[in-house]
């Protein structure tokens, strides 16, 4: 049995998801689009699946999480749904549920958040709301697991038995007319092609295109149907759209004002307010939010993360010192051990130590996004992200970049269009992920001991720096255009539901171990076979002679106008391209120091100048593999990948190039004496500007890529 | 005519008529701003722009520009 969870944004719907499944739950994509799709098994019913479908307001066939939810509802029809509905706001809620009920699919409605509609004084007539819908409806409280075991039970039971033979019709006068008359014309058309006929009637009606489309009509049919609702336009001097919502609305109305007695404004709406009139004041909004943000950092890589980290770091060392203990008296083969040792354990270790890390600021950015506050940061960026083209929505994006960009990346798939989501895309990966602290960390101790605190900042800075200047750049050129709608609920603040929070830190936790297991695990051993192994295979003692020494030998003198052409920096680039932090361990076997000699041994190699030019470079440069693969699905091709990667590898270069002599010139010692570096520069300029005029041609031949609704949807046509 | 722009903050309204097209104009219908609705323009953001209105027992944040869109009659 399988049943589709579907409810508004802010709903509780994901509180209810993790209620009902607990842990069993796995993560996927629809297939084709890049809409995330969560299903999981139910606890204590091993043969009951539920599918957690996006957060939507609608089934209009406007933004890619509506349609995605259309089709499988109507073509792979659930056999049931669960519709989750915030009671503290119904009102717009059952806007959704009016339009789910017309799919004929057995159909109970979760009434969530009742605890707090009773602690401010509200009542609602469940009975009264079942007779109305003909749908059961269950109040529960999902934050605390109240309500949702007889959700279950009523759930299961509505499928066995089937949908109700008599729907409730709620639609009247001129809009009912003209719904039953498109109704009766299509019915044999609809059943045959098993859609709801009632559903199919009403977005015919509406002037729905993929349903027009989907439908097949006959010539004759399709004109009666435009004649049908032209004549309700008239009669109700309004047109359909407008016609259908104010139809549905007028509807709830009345339902409210039979079941809902709610008090004028509840007790977490005035908290709500009290809360905002701080938060998202005119004066205090911005220093607040640039507080939290400074405190989530601090708290996340000096605090509480770092702590931890020590704390793993302590005891991988004492598992790695017992293990090189236990080989040498047994006696394994030196090449062995130096494998075992310098290459799993010495890589492995150094990402694992990471994890706190990761797993603290996940934290705090769920409870951002989980409190409510994240929209409020939406509310109060979006003048300043619209100035370089985009809308506030794409600031939630960016901030998880902080944390890791491949979530990053996935998550603008909230975006409710498509040029948003690729510029959000492309700037993204410039903001610093956490995933480059290592690095960061290894150098500051080496070069900025007494400025740790002000480098690391102004490395934040210039990742979001040339993130502003390069959507500049791309909104003036490749995406011109108005930004998209920005209509956008501001929900009402919340305690988050701590298991919510634990869950989306244990997939982080998840996701960061089996990356550091497999990706990671499999780079290090590459490399240390890489760097132990000369051409002909021979175990190499001076690993200057190695493979892999040749290839960063070969790449040297790109990065050395950028004063860094050492084999071993740029070794350390490319192995960083696996995860960015592979660059310190692949430095700590190239250098054969080790993590605690690193930073003695970088000395010899960098000066504080080209040390500061080598972080600005491996903060812009692509990201990570799994990054790529993030980029590559949600862009939608290879191609598009590849030129984004080279446009940002690019980026990194001229940065680190300006740098690099800019502060040569400032602090006066390396002057501008090779011709070739600016030969170079040129070279990477024009190849920027090519894989930007590259992406911006494929963008004109196929604007809206494979997306169902090309050519009609109005989102592409900037 | 009045839009819903130029309601000062803390005052209410009426929706006359939505104005615009295609997805903006479909989601703003869908969020409830309909003919008829009451709405309370409650804060401008720190910038300016967008704006917070109440409606429906909820808030909702849309942008000035697309708020000249919509037709109301105060009070």
């Amino acid at each position: 049995m399988i049943f589709a969870l579907i409810g508004n944004q802010n709903s509780g719907k994901t509180t209810l998801f993790n209620q009902l499944t607990g842990a069993n739950q796995h993560v996927g994509n629809f297939p084709g689009v890049t809409v995330e799709k969560k299903e999981g098994t139910l606890r204590k019913h091993s043969d009951v699946n539920v599918i957690d479908l996006p957060g939507i307001y609608s089934l209009s066939p406007y933004t890619a999480e509506e349609v995605v939810t259309r089709d499988l509802l109507i073509n792979d029809r659930p056999d049931g749904i669960i519709n989750i509905v915030d009671a503290t706001n119904i009102e717009r809620n059952l806007y959704l549920t009016l339009q789910l009920l017309e799919l004929d699919i057995p159909m109970i409605l979760a009434l969530n958040m009742m605890d707090e509609v009773r602690a401010s004084g509200g009542t609602i007539d469940i009975e009264k709301l079942q007779t109305e819908l003909q749908i059961p409806v269950v109040p529960i409280t999902a934050s605390k697991n109240e309500g949702v075991d007889e959700l279950v039970e009523r759930a299961i039971q509505s499928v066995c038995e089937g949908p109700a033979e008599q729907r409730v019709d709620f639609c009247k006068g001129p809009v009912h007319k003209a719904i039953h008359s498109t109704a009766h014309l299509i019915e044999f058309q609809a059943r045959r092609l098993r859609i709801p006929v009632r559903f199919a009637a009403t977005k015919l009606v509406e002037g729905d295109r993929p349903i027009i489309d989907a439908l097949k009509l006959p010539e004759n049919d399709q004109h009666i149907v435009e004649h049908i609702a032209k004549e309700m336009e008239q009669e109700l001097a309004t047109d359909r759209e407008a016609a259908m919502a104010d139809m549905r609305y007028e509807f709830i109305e009345k339902l409210v004002a039979d079941c809902v007695v709610k008090p004028l404004e509840s007790k977490e709406r005035r908290r709500s307010n009290r809360l905002d009139s701080i938060l998202t004041h005119k004066y205090l909004a911005l220093p607040i939010f640039l507080g939290l943000m400074l405190a989530m950092f601090w708290l996340t890589f000096n605090f509480i993360g770092a702590w931890l980290s020590d704390g793993l770091t302590i005891l991988l060392d004492g598992l790695t010192a017992g293990v090189d203990q236990w080989l040498g008296a047994a006696g394994v083969s030196p090449w062995m051990h130096s494998l075992l040792i310098d290459g799993v354990f010495a890589g492995v270790g150094s990402v694992l130590s990471f994890l706190p890390t990761i797993v603290v600021l996940f934290f705090f950015l769920s409870l951002m996004e989980d409190s409510g506050y994240m929209a409020r940061v939406a509310f109060v960026m979006d003048k300043l992200l619209r100035k370089i083209g985009l809308s506030g929505r794409s600031f939630v994006p960016m901030l998880i970049g902080f944390g890791c960009s491949v979530p990053a990346i996935m998550a603008t798939r909230t975006l409710s269009s498509r040029r948003d989501q690729k510029m959000t895309i492309i700037l993204t990966p410039f903001i610093s992920c956490s995933a480059k602290l290592p690095i960061y960390a290894v150098f500051t101790a080496a070069f900025f001991t007494d400025h740790r605190p002000l480098v690391l900042f102004s490395l934040y800075a210039l990742g979001i720096l040339v993130a502003i200047l390069s959507g500049l750049l791309l909104s003036h050129t490749l995406f011109r255009g108005n930004p998209v709608p920005f209509v956008m609920e501001l929900p009402v603040y919340r305690l988050p539901a701590a298991k919510s929070v634990l869950l989306h830190m244990w997939e982080k936790a998840k996701d960061f171990l089996v990356k550091a297991f497999t990706v990671i695990f499999i780079a290090t051993l590459v490399i240390w076979v890489l760097s132990n192994l000369d051409i002909r295979f021979n175990l190499v003692t001076d690993q200057s002679t190695s493979m892999l020494a040749s290839v960063g030998k070969g790449l040297a003198p790109l990065f050395a106008p950028l004063g860094f052409g050492s084999w071993q920096a740029s070794t350390a680039l490319v192995t960083g391209l696996t995860a960015k932090e592979a660059v310190v361990s692949t430095m700590a076997v190239l250098f054969g120091s080790g993590e605690e000699g690193l930073a003695v041994t970088l000395s010899q190699y960098f000066s504080p100048l080209t040390a500061y030019a080598f972080l600005s470079f491996t903060l812009l440069y692509m990201p990570c593999v799994a990054a790529f693969a993030a980029t590559r699905r949600e862009m939608g091709s290879l191609w598009a990948a590849l030129l984004v990667m080279l446009y940002q590898t690019a980026t990194a270069w001229v940065v680190a190039f300006l740098i690099y002599h800019g502060g040569g010139w400032l602090l006066g010692v390396n002057g501008f004496s090779n011709p070739i570096d600016w030969i170079l520069l040129l070279l990477v300029v024009g190849a920027a500007a090519a894989a930007l005029a590259y992406l911006g041609r494929r963008r004109s031949s196929s604007p809206c890529g494979s997306c169902a609704q090309r050519g009609t949807c109005d989102l592409d046509k900037h | 005519m009045t839009t819903l722009d130029q309601l000062k903050v803390g005052s209410t309204a009426t929706i006359l008529a939505v104005g615009g097209e295609g997805a903006l104009r479909r989601r703003l219908l869908d969020m409830g701003l309909t003919p008829r609705t009451k709405v309370l323009l409650r804060k401008v953001a720190p910038m300016g722009d967008p704006i917070e209105l109440y409606l429906r027992g909820y808030s909702l944040t849309i942008r000035k520009e697309d708020a000249a869109k919509i037709e109301i009659t105060e009070g």
